[in-house]
């Protein structure tokens, strides 16, 4: 689903250039439920970015759904992102004047889909991700739970092949990282490719596969021993 | 894009995107209202001061020169300076026939008398007139007619009086027509009255006008005339036509060439064009405010919105990872700017609209209004609408262009 082969990322910094990520080979089959690990200033964001199609990679292959991603202007990113890929951000990232069904639908929107159609759509996956009695609240009126199923909801709408998660619990107290996560479990198990950055061990080990990355590259890669009820939060 | 004009969420987007900034709204749709207010009210205004000029001056034909005899200052063939003049009948008959491209040609005499009805009486000017001064200073009638070819033809001891002079010499309610009133003894049948013009010539006391035969022969001019009224034919050149009579009459009456005293004469058209000159000058004056302000106003609009764009770059960050293409993004800033610049457009147009009436009420109304229909046409309004809605097309593409130029990912970054 995602293969990336020697990528590399740096920015210029004054004179000089950062150099972000040195060379990283990641393959994401479909149906996997991975996450990056790394302290802040290891690259996770910048690889976040750049699979998510906001951001443009130096040299390395890209392949989304298998398309090699190259000499993308902005026109193409957007149909790309609107059509593979959901976002569920750390912020939620909702739109603070639309009501949550409004929120839902809007990348409908973009696809041309018409509003009853967008809406109906747009209910069931509140309905999904358990908030429909709440779909004509404003963002401001959900707690942080509510705000990221929204934000998930959003994601999953275009029914996308990829969930790019950017710490989606960064937000949010334990109880409710535990629910969100049992969320985005649940969406895997149901086929999604989930692709989640965090910086949390605990949330990190709710996944399927953990990639750690420190300084630019990976330092291990590796599948995460289930066991049955696994209670690790505090 | 046909579509998405009519679409329900494009109105929606604008919708929700004006009311959550309602006073910097109102402010941006303020600064364009104004300056199309202020365009079409000047306008309005001179329109109304030019109409009232055309009232004034619309008693004459514009194109006319009036010419009468003074005395000569230098001396010529044997005659000393100081010579009285008298134009003749026979100078119109010679004008008609040597001057190209004139219209009319009207002699008028003119005297001093007492009029008496029964106990009232007045001291009034009184005119010897030919029908042809209707043509060349329409006479507003209220009752009856002017003098006619007959009464000429005859000699008719009829006249035509002034309303002014009805108001002296009969009773309220008195219909005046078809009574005799004595003009220095003699009785005159009234034969018409009219209402007095903006540009009054004779005493302040009223005009009494009576055939130009009659007066030749009461007063007992002979074959001389007070003064003419010439008018031009439309394509020729009044002043010309001026100076070619005034040369034609030296000539005849044997005057020194540039004796410039021996014939005076008006020029009514040239003071017209004086006037008009000032009144094209005015309305450049209110084009170059109006559109300046006008300006002004869809600058403010681009300004708002730029920083409306500015404040949503998070917003339109998001909905570009959402999968909004650059285009969507853009077209909704635009279709914003236009929509404000249609509004606050309307909103100064009807508002302008309404202070011309207003104007129209207070200061158009009464016998001596200072301006007369102040309107603006319809097409200069369409004008001005059209000159909107590019104008804001144009200012919202800077707006729309920043929104777009920033990557979504630094716009996601934004906090």
């Amino acid at each position: 689903m995602i293969k990336i082969e020697k990528l590399h990322k740096s920015y210029p910094i004054g004179k000089g250039s950062l150099h972000v990520l040195k060379g990283l080979d990641l393959h994401i089959k479909e149906g996997e439920f991975v996450s990056i690990m790394g302290s802040s200033g290891s690259g996770k964001s910048t690889l976040l970015n750049i699979v998510g199609l906001l951001d443009n990679h130096d040299t390395g292959n890209y392949y989304l759904n298998g398309q090699l991603i190259e000499n993308l202007d902005e026109k193409k990113a957007a149909i790309l992102r609107n059509k593979f890929l959901g976002f569920v951000f750390q912020s939620f990232n909702l739109i603070n004047y639309k009501s949550a069904l409004e929120n839902v639908a809007l990348p409908l929107y973009y696809q041309g889909i018409g509003r009853k159609e967008r809406n109906k759509i747009a209910l069931q996956y509140l309905d999904k991700v358990g908030i429909k009695d709440r779909a004509e609240h404003l963002p401001s009126e959900l707690s942080g739970g509510e705000k990221q199923r929204v934000a998930i909801a959003r994601a999953l709408v275009t029914n996308p092949k990829v969930v790019l998660a950017d710490e989606p619990t960064g937000a949010l107290d334990s109880a409710t990282t535990h629910s969100v996560m049992e969320l985005l479990k649940e969406i895997n198990r149901e086929g999604m490719t989930v692709f989640v950055i965090t910086h949390e061990e605990d949330v990190a080990a709710e996944t399927d596969r953990i990639v750690r990355l420190k300084d630019g590259i990976i330092i291990s890669d590796e599948k995460v021993q289930k066991k049955s009820n696994r209670i690790s939060y505090v | 894009m046909i579509k998405f004009l009519f679409d329900t969420d494009t109105w929606q987007e604008i919708y929700s995107s004006i009311r959550k900034n309602k006073t910097r709204t109102a402010i941006t749709i303020i600064g364009v209202m104004w300056g199309i207010f202020l365009l079409v009210v000047l306008l309005g205004a001179a329109k109304g001061v030019e109409n009232n000029f055309n009232r004034l001056f619309g008693d004459f034909a514009t194109n006319s020169v009036f010419v009468w005899a003074q005395q000569t200052s230098k001396p010529f063939k044997g005659f000393q300076e100081g010579k009285s003049l008298t134009l003749k009948m026979s100078d119109l008959e010679s004008i008609k026939k040597e001057i190209p491209g004139l219209e009319f040609v009207v002699p008028r005499l003119q005297d001093q008398a007492l009029a008496v009805n029964d106990f009232k009486s007045g001291r009034f000017g009184v005119f010897g007139d030919y029908p042809e001064l209707d043509e060349v200073q329409k006479m507003d009638m209220v009752y009856g007619r002017f003098i006619n070819h007959n009464d000429i033809i005859e000699k008719k001891k009829v006249c035509v009086i002034e309303e002014e002079i009805y108001k002296q010499l009969f009773d309220k309610d008195v219909q005046p027509i078809g009574t005799y009133i004595k003009i220095n003894n003699i009785n005159y049948k009234v034969i018409g009255m009219y209402k007095k013009g903006q540009i009054g010539s004779g005493g302040p006391q009223g005009n009494i006008h009576i055939p130009f035969t009659t007066f030749q022969q009461v007063y007992n001019r002979g074959e001389d005339v007070g003064w003419m009224m010439i008018t031009g034919k439309p394509g020729f050149d009044i002043t010309q036509i001026e100076a070619d009579v005034k040369l034609l009459l030296k000539n005849l009456h044997k005057v020194h060439p540039e004796d410039d005293r021996a014939f005076g004469s008006f020029n009514l058209g040239k003071e017209i064009a004086k006037v008009t000159g000032f009144l094209t000058g005015m309305q450049f004056l209110t084009w170059f405010v109006g559109i300046a302000t006008l300006i002004a106003g869809v600058f403010a609009i681009g300004n708002i919105l730029l920083i409306t764009v500015k404040e949503r770059t998070k917003e339109i960050g998001i909905r570009r990872a959402l999968g909004a293409k650059p285009w969507e993004i853009k077209r909704q800033i635009i279709l914003e700017s236009v929509f404000l610049t249609s509004i606050a457009g309307s909103l100064g147009i009807i508002s302008g609209g309404i202070v011309l009436m207003i104007i129209d009420v207070t200061l158009g109304k009464g016998d001596e209004p200072a301006l007369t229909n102040p309107t603006v046409d319809i097409p200069i309004i369409l004008i001005a609408a059209a000159t909107l809605v590019i104008l804001g097309t144009l200012i919202g593409l800077i707006p729309a262009h920043t929104a777009v130029s920033i990557r979504p990912i630094e716009a996601l970054r934004e906090e």
